[in-house]
């Protein structure tokens, strides 16, 4: 089984288009082989869904709430930022903004992916639903039209099914396990934003981002409101790109992804 | 009702972003700096929902068994472990160092 971080690393971020063209696929992937990518992924991921009906549970949504969450916004990161949020005691209207802020990046991984999967118009609406971390980093793993058609469709759809299902397993569950801090359940939401964060960091700019968002996200947490500290911390994107841009001024600094590449 | 609302703008909003990216000519979304912004704005985001959730308690912070969840979660990134390993050791680790009476 390949392992979902390896490969969000090797490809998510990449900027490059490499020739998506299926002429140039000379290694024609055998469809299995595509299928077992996608199920590895699928399948430990959207065993996660348990975490998040639970942790949903937990901080107060009702069964409802849990998997409407689950099955209409279906993007891990925002669905838990949005919980924990409001677990937090955070307005649920600054809670969404920290859950819309995080989804932002499905617009890029959609844009590398319309590409690849040269969809018909009238189908993307429908696609758009699955484009999220695992199924563009398994499909741009792959080989060819093809194999990126196949390996995005197959992890969509294991993803999408298991992901709600356990959801709800989990939002069902929570009443029986009770006290869910007793289990550590508590700690799936921080572990889960860890693990997509961890392969982002590749180079001294990740870092340096990552650095500043938590002394903002930590050193501003007892002095506003909640939730909002988490959306000053998201200016350290530009914060550190801007320091970096006065740095490095005169010389046009290399491309982006280049350095990323070089791993 | 304001969950509901909360919920609803948030789908909305999620989807809205994964559509247009299928959508939007590509030179649109191609610029370096909107490039660059969009890469590293998830990683201020995940990084600071990572400090908060482990290290905040309301509006306080604290330092309880959630950090050595964490830390295990860590140390199976370190090793290459898969996703569900890495949600399921900080889980494990922390129930673990409640159970003996910390945090």
């Amino acid at each position: 089984m390949k392992d979902v971080k390896e490969q969000t690393a090797a490809t998510a971020p990449r900027q490059q288009a490499p020739p998506g063209g299926p002429a140039d696929a000379a290694a024609a992937k055998p469809d299995r082989a595509v299928i077992r990518d996608s199920l590895g992924v699928g399948v430990a991921v959207g065993l996660s869904g348990f975490a998040f009906g639970v942790t949903s549970a937990g901080a107060g949504l009702t069964l409802l709430q849990t998997c409407a969450l689950s099955l209409l916004v279906f993007t891990g990161a925002s669905q838990f930022a949005l919980v924990g949020a409001i677990a937090a005691g955070g307005n649920p209207i600054t809670a969404a903004a920290g859950a819309f802020f995080l989804g932002t990046r499905n617009a890029f991984y959609g844009l590398r992916l319309s590409q690849l999967l040269a969809l018909p118009r009238w189908v993307r609406p429908f696609a758009a639903h699955w484009v999220i971390d695992e199924t563009t980093a398994v499909a741009l793993a792959q080989p060819g039209r093809r194999a990126t058609r196949l390996g995005f469709a197959a992890t969509g759809l294991t993803l999408y099914v298991l992901w709600n299902l356990t959801t709800l397993l989990g939002a069902l569950g929570a009443e029986a396990i009770g006290d869910t801090a007793a289990w550590g359940l508590d700690a799936a939401g921080p572990a889960v934003f860890l693990a997509l964060l961890a392969p982002m960091l590749r180079t001294a700019t990740e870092r340096a981002v990552a650095g500043v968002a938590v002394v903002l996200g930590l050193g501003l947490l007892p002095v506003l409101p909640a939730g909002v500290p988490v959306l000053v911390a998201a200016l350290a994107a530009p914060l550190v790109l801007w320091a970096r841009g006065r740095r490095s001024r005169g010389s046009e600094e290399e491309p982006y992804d280049a350095k990323g590449a070089d791993r | 009702m304001n969950l509901w609302i909360a919920i609803g703008l948030t789908t909305a909003g999620c989807y809205l972003f994964k559509l247009a990216g299928l959508l939007v000519p590509a030179s649109a979304l191609e610029r370096p700096l909107v490039q660059r912004l969009a890469a590293l704005l998830p990683v201020a985001l995940l990084a600071a929902l990572t400090a908060q959730q482990t290290f905040a308690v309301g509006s306080a912070l604290t330092v309880d068994a959630r950090v050595a969840g964490v830390a295990a979660a860590a140390l199976a990134l370190v090793l290459r472990a898969p996703f569900l390993v890495v949600v399921g050791a900080a889980v494990a680790v922390t129930a673990l160092v409640r159970a003996l009476g910390f945090g």
